[in-house]
């Protein structure tokens, strides 16, 4: 498929055309980033979401229960689900669309899963580009479910705009986890299995963590209950994300937060191409291969031997450039 | 090309019968060949199965039967994926399906069907010979 086609079905909503970028992205075919370059003026619209705790928490059951929400407000939905790739085989399995049947033939949500794969760019190139394409579709809600509490799940929550924290009553263990990163970056906390005894004491738990390490932030993460399978406490939790949207917008963060992105994405792109260009020209030449041994037989030290590659090839740009 | 290019496979069971412990073996063998298998769940019906695989990009759609309507559910999934333009897709079939009737499945489009105690690897060396990546 031709850009244009890409670029025109994406913003013409053919479905086919979103699913085939997402695959390109996921190849990191250079295709892809030709199309997203296109597209990138036509995103910004989309309110992100992301969902991420323990597995088994009920990140999809939610994930449902909200979208169902939207769709009867008549917002149009875009899920991506990302599940862990075995790092031996590369190999996933993805399974949360199990839960999202319901909803499996109504064509405004779209849901795509991902395996985290071996991203060059990290998990979060791959899932962002994705957003991306779901945001440029035209998508007025994006969720993202990851399972928590890695770094390369701290990684994607980035991305998202409101981020939901889940847990589920007992399993004292995943405080810990929450210590460790996740804390941070909750807007929301959600106890699900509000059925299960041992709820009430675990949002406790939860806000005494909250009002020793309150951060710096004019929000402070509500605590919700919620049971995802009967859909108990569901309007309160999309009531709770459209008023953390509301601070974001009225504090100015919304706006703070995009200029941060935005130079992120900038340095982050800019490095990958630098990076590619160098490494391109380099590797297989036979002064490069000569370095290396020189480098590991201690003749030559890597700092230096750096310093004189990198000069060379921007002078060679230059002129390059210049011609 | 790209070395992250991957075989994705959705499992689907169409059909009403009760429990998917063949198609969950299977979407786990694919997996540990290195596969990327989109597990759908019980009850699908050929519209969900056709949806999915279209928004998952999916190369492989592996049906899972055990309810005697292969006849009629296999023949709707491939008449669905011709109308979506997506019958590039590779379409396998499994469950218990009387040797009479694989002809007649295969003349409409289903790729190749699986019988009970089908060794795994040769699932996978099939879906590897045959998907169009
Ligand atoms: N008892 C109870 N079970 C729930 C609730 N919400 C989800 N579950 C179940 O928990 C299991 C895992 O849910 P899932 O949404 O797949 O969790 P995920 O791994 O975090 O995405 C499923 O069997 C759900 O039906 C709830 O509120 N109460
Ligand atoms: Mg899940």
């Amino acid at each position: 498929m031709r850009v244009d086609d890409l670029v025109q079905g994406v913003l013409g909503r053919d479905r086919r055309a979103l699913a085939r970028l997402i695959s390109l992205i996921e190849e990191e075919d250079p295709v892809a980033l030709d199309a997203l370059s296109r597209l990138y003026r036509h995103t910004g619209r989309a309110h992100i979401i992301g969902i991420t705790g323990p597995p088994g928490s009920g990140k999809s059951t939610i994930v449902t229960r909200l979208t169902s929400e939207y769709r009867r407000a008549g917002k149009t939905v875009g899920i991506i689900c990302v599940d862990p790739s075995s790092p031996f085989t590369g190999g996933a399995l993805l399974g949360d669309r199990i839960r999202m049947q319901e909803h499996s033939l109504d064509r405004e949500v779209f849901v795509r899963s991902m395996g985290t794969r071996g991203h060059l760019g990290g998990l979060s190139r791959a899932t962002s580009d994705a957003v991306r394409a779901l945001d440029a579709f035209g998508k007025d809600i994006v969720l993202v479910e990851t399972v928590g509490a890695g770094q390369s799940e701290v990684e994607v929550v980035e991305i998202a705009h409101t981020v939901i924290v889940t847990d589920v009553p007992g399993s004292g263990d995943d405080i810990q986890a929450i210590k460790a990163g996740i804390m941070e970056i909750a807007d929301i906390f959600v106890v699900n299995k509000s059925d299960l005894p041992g709820a009430d004491k675990k949002v406790t738990e939860i806000n005494a963590m909250l009002d020793i390490d309150p951060g710096e932030r004019g929000w402070r993460p509500p605590v919700l209950l919620t049971n995802a399978r009967k859909g108990e406490g569901i309007p309160e939790l999309v009531a709770t994300i459209a008023e953390h949207y509301k601070y974001l917008k009225e504090s100015g963060l919304l706006e703070e937060r995009g200029l941060k992105r935005s130079k992120e994405e900038l340095e982050q792109i800019m490095e990958y191409k630098l990076t590619r260009e160098l490494l391109t020209k380099l590797q297989g030449r036979p002064e490069y291969e000569g370095a290396i041994r020189r480098i590991a037989s201690r003749e030559e030290d890597p700092y230096t031997v750096a310093d004189r590659l990198i000069v060379e090839f921007l002078s060679s740009y230059k002129e390059e450039s210049s011609e | 090309m790209s070395s992250s290019k991957k075989i994705r496979v959705v499992i689907a069971k169409p059909g009403l019968d009760g429990h998917d412990r063949g198609a969950k073996v299977v979407a786990r063998a694919l997996r540990d060949a290195g596969m990327e298998v989109i597990y759908t769940g019980l009850r699908q019906t050929p519209e969900m199965i056709v949806e999915t695989a279209i928004q998952e990009g999916a190369h492989v759609i592996g049906l899972s039967i055990l309810s005697g309507a292969h006849n009629v559910l296999f023949p709707r999934v491939m008449e669905l994926l011709r109308e979506e333009g997506a019958d590039d897709i590779l379409v396998i079939g499994g469950g218990i399906i009387p040797e009479d009737d694989i002809p007649a499945l295969k003349e409409c489009g289903i790729a190749e069907i699986f019988g009970p105690g089908t060794p795994l690897s040769e699932i996978v060396e099939f879906i590897r010979e045959n998907v169009k990546l």
